[in-house]
This record gives C-alpha cells, structure tokens and sequence, in this order.
C-alpha cells in the first residue's frame, strides 16, 4: 500500500532570469527600446533642457533674493526681494499694522491642529478633530473680529490677503462635507419630500456658476434682506461659497453610497441597526472612504474657487499681489508675482493631494468588495 | 417589549416563528403562494428546493429584509407589520448568515461581532468584547480577531459572520446558502460550526443543499418550488421516501452524482 502512494513534493522556487532587473535594464527597456522610442527620449531631453535651463538661469541663477531697493531689479533675472518685501501685503493684507498678533494666533491655531492631525499615531485626534471645528471659528471670531477682551473691531471687510483666502476656504471646507453628506443621503432617501428638496438643491446650485453665486450674494441678497439683517461681504460670500461647493460634495458622496453593495445595508439591517446607525457606522466609512479621491478633488478645487471673490470686490491672496505687481516704482515684476501666486496655490494643494494619500492608505483595510 | 404588538390568536408558548397564509409578490410576480410553516423552540429545519423556488425570499420575510403582502408572520411573539418598533424588536431577536458573508469590511473582526451588541443591546464595550471572543472561540477563530474581514479566506470570513450573529444573543438563526460561496475545502469547517450550534439547542431555518447536515441535525426538511411548500418531513422520511414526484426528481438530481 505504502508504495503505491506518491509524496508530493513542491518544486523550489528560483530567482527570475538575469537581465530583467537593475538600472540597466530598465534605462534599456523603458528609454531606448527600438530606434522610434530611442529618438522620442533623445527629443523630450532637449526640450526638457531647452526649456529648463534658461528658466533655472533667470529665477535661480541670475535672481535676485536680498536687498530691498528696486533699482537693484534693473538688470538680471527675476526680482525675488520684491516678493520678499510686499510679504506682509499678500499674507495680512489691509489687516492693521498693530494687530497682525491676533491673525498668528488664529493661523498658529489652525495649523497646530492641523499639524497634530497630519502626523501618524498620535492620541486622542478623535477629540481634536470636534475641538478644531468649534474652537477655530469661535477663536477667529473672537480674535481676528475682536470687539472683546478690549481688543479693536477689525471688520471683515479689512481681511483680505493670504488670510481670507484661508478663512474663506476652511469654512468652505469644513461646511461643504457636512452638508454634501446630508443632501447626498436625502438625495437617496426613501421620502418623496426629502428627495425632491436635495435634487433642486443639488441641481440649482449645480447648475450655476460660481461667479453668479457670488454676485448674488454680493449684489441680490442686500435687496432682500431686510435693513436690520444686513450681514458683512465676507459672510455672504462665505455663504455662496459653501451652498455651491455643498452641492459638488453631495455628487461625490453619493457616487460612494451607491458603490456599496446592498449586502452591507441587510446584514446591517439583520443585527438590528437602524437607518441612522447603518449609515453613521457602517455605510458613510466605507462610502468616503471610497472618495477621498473625489472629495480631495473638490476642496482643491474650492481652495482654488476662492480667488474668485476678487470679482465682487474682496481681496483674497490673489487680488492683493494682482494689486502690487503695477507698482511703478519696480521694474516689471508681473512675472515673479504670479509665479509666487501659483506657487502658493500648489503648495497648498499639493499639501491636500498628500495628506489625502496618506490617508487613503491609511484606512487600507485589504478588503474585496463582494 | 410591552409596546411591541402582541400575535391576535393565542400560539402555543413554544412556538418561535408562525407563518400563516403569507403570500408575497414582486410586482405582479406571486413569488410566495400560500406559505404555512409553525417552528418550535429549538426546532432544526432545513429548506430545500431548486433555485429560484422562493427559499431566500422566504426566510428574508421572517426578519422583514423582505416585505410580505398578505397573510401573518409572528416571530417572538411579534406580529411583523409596517410598525417599526415590532421590525426592530424581531431583528434584535433574529440572526442572519448570508451566503456572501456581508461582513463588514472596514472594521475588524472583533469590531464586527461588537458592533451591533453595543449599539443596539447598550452593552459596554468592554463586555460585548469579551462576549464576543468568546463566540469567536467557539468558531474556532480567536487569533484572528484583530483582522480585518478581507484578509480571512472565505470559510474564516463565514465563521465570523456565524460569531457576529450569535453576539446579539438571538432566540432563532436564518441561514441562507451558507456554504455555497465556498470552496469545498472550507465548507466543512463552516457546517462542523453550524453542527456544533443545532448541538446546543439554537432554533435554525438552514437554506442550504448539503444533504449530509440535513440527516444529522433536522427535525424537519422543506423543500421548495415555484414559491409554494411541496413537502415536509422528518430527514429519514423526506428522503427514503419523499412522496411527491416533484421531490423525488430533486433528489435524483442533487443526489446521483
Ligand atoms: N428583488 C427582486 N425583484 C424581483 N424578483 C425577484 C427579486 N428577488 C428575487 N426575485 C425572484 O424571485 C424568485 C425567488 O427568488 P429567491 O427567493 O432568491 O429564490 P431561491 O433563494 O430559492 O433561489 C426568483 O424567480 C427571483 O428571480
Ligand atoms: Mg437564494
């Protein structure tokens, strides 16, 4: 009996042919396979050199960083010292020169938390995160409005520069997700009445440009209100702001509700879990996370938005270097300051794209979805 | 539960779940005729019938994933009608295990089995932990408790749904194709679960076509077609000597191979 039977034994595994790994093979494989591809790679140097290295000249090599007399911008290459000394203007704007302490405050604030959020592994951020979304605002009204603790009123309408690009979009941010949530879960709800106000909502706010939005809220809505109601700009175009970018996140959301299958919603449903706990505990995580990617997509895209308020008359970041770069009194300097412009801009949402990557793989839980 | 609607005519007091004259469509389909089916406490039945005979739809109406239209399902003592104070109460009282598992893939194991005794029973955590390793336990999976359900193999994940169900302490387990998501090696492992459960006295309603569990743990067999009961018997009876012809093709079919 024993000789008849076979044992199995598995063949040992052996490491890939040679060649097919490294530096070599890959520069060969990917680069210079054939003399079609050999040529593309040749040609994309050459315009990567061509253009590269001129640029590298005229905002490294050739620029100017210290000193702070335009004259000496005359000649050379880019004039990174006006920059440098119109930086309180982008950042604080018309903000007054004596208080500018209560904005640190309020952006020091803001990016502690932020920081605290960002880094891996720490405690307690489930109660930074509450603390954040009620302490700013409160902080911001508090601080940078004023009016008590014997500090100066400083009107919104005084907040311009890098700040109110900043205020303008957190608020959106920290606005638009709650409620994009909420009109996405009415926009699936069973009721008639539910989901017909979230589809209007969602397909008005949709379907106008932010533009309009803004010289609504800027132009139309003081007509309406009556006198003693009147509210400041900023407010109204912080409204706009919100209402608009809610309608976005909602879409998005709901491209999540609906890639989870119906088994999560009965199993659900079989342990006993009502309408709201099935989607607070079991639904919504799995659903944003699915859209980390959309909703990123979004709040840069607002960050991005916010600039537009130039056109009803506030000054974000943009619209105050927009607003320096005319200045006689230095040689053209269009060019460094919308440079510094895009620059900012990327670095903040690039910022956003990484956190949102790091999240991503974060809540990587290793699942197929069935 | 005082509030929860009590059944009209007086059930004997073992009975667990009584469907009387249920009739079920899906829009003008009659997908369920005239279902009678009375389960006693501790009562093993297992449901057969081909596909699409009515046998998910059937158990799914007992804990109102579906909703029937006319006739009377009392589970527990509750009347299963549009007031949601009785679905509640009937689904805290019912467990489910679903063919494709459902598990829910962003929490852990152990936060799958907690899940529900916390937020629907009020348990504290602490105790609806330790309640819940021990279920896993009994599954035979306690070192996989901090994993995450995609990193299971299907059997794993199968016991786990078993373990999360039976946390919420329920009087009556639905079983719908449980093994039938799997491969045959790991079905064993779920049905020696299932085994152990009928063992200890669980009321079950199995949907499932492993004949082999139905002979060693029913006390009835069901079998299904075109949405009506055609037959229900004993495990021997049922399939030495199955009296409809209907049935008798049905076994050939699933038997001789
Ligand atoms: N949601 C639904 N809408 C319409 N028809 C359905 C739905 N679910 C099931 N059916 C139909 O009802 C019948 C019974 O389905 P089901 O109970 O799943 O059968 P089984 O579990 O016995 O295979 C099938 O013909 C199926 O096509
Ligand atoms: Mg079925």
């Amino acid at each position: 009996m024993s000789e008849t039977t076979d044992t199995f034994v598995p063949k040992p595994s052996l490491p890939p042919p040679s060649g097919s790994v490294g530096i070599t093979y890959w520069v060969r494989s990917r680069l210079f396979d054939g003399p079609v591809n050999s040529l593309l790679t040749l040609g994309a140097i050459w315009l990567l050199a061509s253009t590269l290295i001129p640029l590298i000249d005229w905002a490294v090599i050739e620029a100017h960083f210290i000193g702070t007399d335009p004259n000496l911008c005359r000649t050379g290459g880019a004039c990174w010292l006006f920059v440098d000394e119109r930086l309180r203007f982008f950042v604080y704007g018309f903000y007054p020169d004596g208080q500018l302490w209560r904005v640190n405050l309020v952006l020091g604030a803001a990016v502690l938390a932020i920081g605290y959020l960002a880094i891996p592994n720490l405690p307690g951020k489930r109660w930074v995160v509450p603390a954040a979304i009620v302490g700013l605002p409160v902080l911001t009204i508090l601080f940078m409005h004023g009016g008590v603790f014997g500090l100066p009123i400083v009107a919104t309408d005084q907040w311009s520069g890098l700040t109110l690009t900043l205020v303008l979009s957190v608020v959106g941010i920290v606005a638009a997700l709650p409620l994009g949530i909420v009109l996405a879960l009415g926009r699936r709800s069973q009721m008639p009445a539910v989901r017909i106000i979230c589809v209007v909502f969602i397909e008005v706010w949709r379907g106008v440009p932010l533009i309009s939005v803004l010289f609504m809220a800027s132009v139309m809505l003081p007509l309406f209100l009556p006198e003693g109601m009147q509210f400041s700009k900023v407010l109204r175009a912080m409204i706009g702001i919100v209402m608009f970018e809610s309608a976005y996140m909602a879409e998005v959301v709901r491209g999540g509700l609906q890639a989870i299958p119906r088994g999560q919603f009965e199993a659900a449903a079989a342990l006993g879990l009502g309408y709201w706990r099935t989607m607070a505990l079991v639904v919504l995580p799995q659903a944003l996370k699915l859209v980390i990617p959309g909703i990123v997509n979004t709040f840069i895209a607002l960050f991005k938005d916010t600039t537009l308020v130039l056109i009803i008359g506030l000054f974000d970041v943009l619209a105050t270097i927009h607003a320096t770069i005319v200045d006689p009194e230095w040689p053209d300097i269009a060019p460094e300051g919308y440079i510094f412009a895009a620059m900012v801009f990327w670095v903040f949402c690039f910022g956003m794209s990484r956190y949102s990557q790091a999240l991503e793989r974060k809540l990587h839980t290793g699942h197929k979805r069935n | 539960m005082s509030e929860t609607q009590q059944a009209p005519k007086t059930l004997p007091a073992d009975v667990v779940i009584e469907i009387a004259a249920m009739n079920k469509w899906y829009g003008s389909f009659h997908v369920l005729k005239d279902i009678n089916l009375r389960v006693r406490r501790g009562e093993r039945i297992v449901i057969c019938g081909p596909s699409g005979s009515g046998k998910s739809t059937m158990i799914r109406c007992i804990n109102r994933l579906e909703e029937h239209q006319a006739g009377d399902i009392v589970v527990d003592g509750v009347t299963l009608n549009a007031d949601l104070k009785n679905i509640e109460h009937v689904r805290r009282e019912v467990g489910m295990v679903f063919q494709h598992f459902n598990l829910f893939p962003h929490l852990t194991v152990l936060e799958n089995c907690c899940l529900a005794p916390i937020w629907v029973r009020k348990i504290p955590r602490a105790q609806a932990e330790e309640t819940a390793m021990n279920y896993l336990q009994r599954v035979k999976i306690p070192e996989q408790a901090l994993k995450y359900p995609g990193q299971l193999s299907g059997g794993q994940q199968q016991r786990v749904a078993i373990a999360r169900s039976l946390c919420m302490n329920p009087r009556v387990m639905l079983f719908d194709e449980p093994t039938s998501a799997l491969d045959p090696e790991m079905i064993k492992e779920v049905l020696d679960v299932m085994v152990e459960l009928a063992e200890e006295g669980m009321t079950m309603l199995c949907v499932t076509h492993e004949m082999g569990f139905a002979r060693k743990v029913a006390d009835r067999v069901i079998f299904m077609d075109a949405g009506q009961i055609v037959e229900e018997a004993a495990p021997e009876e049922f399939f030495n000597n199955p009296k409809s012809d209907r049935t008798k093709l049905f076994l050939s079919q699933i038997l001789d191979h």
